[in-house]
């Protein structure tokens, strides 16, 4: 048998297809949203979900797309966060939105920066590199302790109202609805990202760098651009930390969150934006449960759940969900119907 | 005839060895310029070179008369010297037509669009369609590259470049372990070439090697050793001792 022709037309809906929502989708976000409203007593754990959930994706974007390991993202994270607490505490920016993007922006910066310096060699070097560059970042802090409150952290700082109306609660339920919302919006960001002819290439880039170049693709420029961008992510996670608790520690720069960091994207899944978040929660949830019924034990279970992960999953660490996806793929109506479509189209003489 | 790609005492030396020695080479625009020679004489060196994967020791590279030996690998791309991979080199993850829709944006200087859907531009993917058609890999667009038969690849493998739109192609054993029955199918791609494009040809094969080329050079032990027509270089009997793995009496 002849296979059908594919028209342009199936190609086109083919290509755009992946961009397209899914419902399972629409649900995650209904239900991240009404939590606001449905579970306000969980709002602390929510709020630290939501941060750690873009703190993933961040690093999502730069392992899962472009293929570059860190061990280092801490960096990132702990520069906006003492960035968003700085100009609270000296009242530099009061209101909290703006002082979210400069503390992005600054972490940016400091990832364009450091970018160069993961541009070469193999995973080895790169996880050595970055983590090298958190702990160096580490000890700035500790050392300038006029500055950044030392070794008891940067204390004292008052987050003022959102928009000047919504003051920041001990229950945290201002916090929770504000650090959804911009983890919701930078979801979409990224999301626009990855599916785009840029997103395409980082995957190229990751899935052979030498073809990459022979097709006109200047491998480093990409790579610079988007350490760049998920370092802006990891600095806006960090600054939301600060803001909600208004508190900056060392700690955020420790090599423990950094480490805790990967172990919450391989438990999701990296390379569908969504990893992050399911790790984020599954990650959390295990940790405050656990934490309750053995409170110092509980990093036995999370090892024990990441030995499992890792030894059932078959292809490293990025495809242990495909199943699941495979499922959410074969539950999606519409894609089914778009198939059937195309396949009629592709028949047609 | 206008001289489009040419080598001006071209050098790669590594250490102990000297992989292209003092090699000028010129080829023409429109030409079918084959590069043969035993195993080990440098021939993917020196397109290693040409495309800039690697930096010479000495000597120049001109395109059209300009330098660009200094030029990195993925300008000389925009500048129109493309290449193909004796051992394939693709997107494992990505379909054939990701890879070729990749490209054709790349080359359309749209590889930095993040806000636009992949798929989007009308003329890009009837582009892509139209060289996946040229190419027959139009069953197998949707398919993982990884997956697709080794014959398949090959062919994605010089589509790639195509969509490049090359000025000079550069085919590094274009028909490279593909099983005897596929062959002519990679064959009679790499003749359909449009005319304008000049291509350079490295191949083992002596059946393709004379079937396709209008000029052939000889390198050996990283030297170019014989040039001419394929009239010249079958009557040369230098070139038969190489090739009967004698060491040339007069060379």
């Amino acid at each position: 048998m002849i296979p059908p022709r594919p028209t342009i037309l199936a190609a086109t809906e083919w290509l755009s297809a992946r961009a397209r929502w899914h419902p399972l989708e629409f649900v995650f976000w209904i239900v991240a949203f009404a939590a606001i409203w449905l579970m306000p007593e969980r709002h602390l754990i929510l709020t630290e979900i939501a941060w750690l959930a873009l703190f993933a994706l961040s690093l999502d974007l730069i392992l899962g797309y472009a293929g570059i390991i860190s061990l280092g993202h801490a960096a990132f994270f702990g520069f906006g966060g003492y960035i968003a607490a700085l100009l609270a505490k000296y009242e530099i920016v009061n209101e909290p939105v703006l002082a979210l993007l400069i503390a992005g922006v600054g972490a940016m910066a400091l990832g364009f920066v450091t970018s160069f310096l993961v541009l070469r060699g193999s995973d080895l070097t790169r996880l050595m590199v970055t983590l090298g560059v958190a702990l160096l970042l580490r000890e700035l802090a500790n050392r300038y302790g006029w500055l950044t409150g030392g070794a008891d952290g940067l204390q004292g700082a008052i987050i003022q109202p959102l928009f000047g109306t919504f003051r920041f609660d001990m229950f945290g339920h201002t916090g929770y609805a504000y650090s959804v919302t911009v983890l919701f919006i930078l979801f979409l960001i990224a999301r626009r990202l990855v599916n785009s002819p840029f997103g395409l290439s980082l995957m190229s880039v990751k899935g052979n760098p030498l073809r990459s170049s022979a097709i006109g693709i200047s491998v480093d420029a990409r790579l610079v651009a988007i350490y760049t961008i998920a370092a802006g992510y990891a600095g806006i996670a960090g600054a939301l930390l600060a803001q909600t608790t208004a508190f900056a520690s060392l700690e955020m720069f420790s090599f423990d969150r950094s480490a805790d960091l990967l172990l919450v994207l391989i438990i999701g899944g990296a390379g569908y934006l969504y990893g992050g978040m399911i790790g984020a929660i599954i990650f959390k949830v295990m940790q405050d449960y656990l934490s309750a019924l053995t409170p110092q034990y509980w990093p036995f279970w999370i090892g024990l759940v990441l030995v499992v992960i890792v030894l059932v999953g078959r292809d490293r660490i990025t495809t242990w969900t495909t199943p699941f996806r495979r499922l959410a793929a074969r539950l999606d109506w519409r894609a089914a119907r778009r198939a059937a479509a195309a396949s009629n189209e592709g028949q047609k003489p | 005839m206008t001289v489009v790609l040419e080598t001006i005492n071209l050098a790669k030396r590594f250490t102990g060895i000297i992989a292209t020695n003092d090699v000028s080479l010129r080829i023409e625009k429109g030409a079918r310029h084959a590069l043969i020679g035993p195993n080990g004489a440098g021939k993917t060196t020196l397109i290693n070179l040409l495309t800039g994967v690697m930096k010479p020791s000495g000597g120049r590279i001109l395109l059209d008369g300009e330098d660009i030996s200094d030029v990195p690998t993925h300008k000389r791309v925009r500048l129109g010297i493309v290449r193909t991979f004796q051992i394939n080199q693709l997107f494992g993850d990505l379909t054939p037509l990701e890879t070729i829709g990749l490209a054709v944006s790349e080359r359309r200087g749209q590889g930095l669009d993040w806000w636009r859907i992949v798929g989007s531009r009308p003329d890009l993917v009837s582009e892509s369609v139209g060289i996946l058609e040229r190419f027959h890999l139009t069953d197998v667009i949707e398919e993982r590259t990884a997956v697709l038969p080794y014959g398949k690849q090959r062919l994605l493998e010089i589509a790639v470049a195509i969509a490049c739109r090359p000025r000079v192609l550069l085919l590094d054993e274009p028909a490279a372990g593909v099983p005897e029955d596929e062959r002519h199918e990679i064959l009679s791609a790499v003749a359909a070439l449009p005319d304008d494009v000049t291509v350079l040809l490295i191949e083992h094969d002596m059946d393709i090697v004379f079937s396709f080329a209008d000029r052939i050079s000889v390198l050996v032990n990283g030297a170019l050793f014989v040039e001419g027509t394929p009239e010249e270089v079958a009557r040369d009997a230098r070139v038969k001792a190489v090739y009967l793995g004698e060491e040339p009496v007069d060379a």
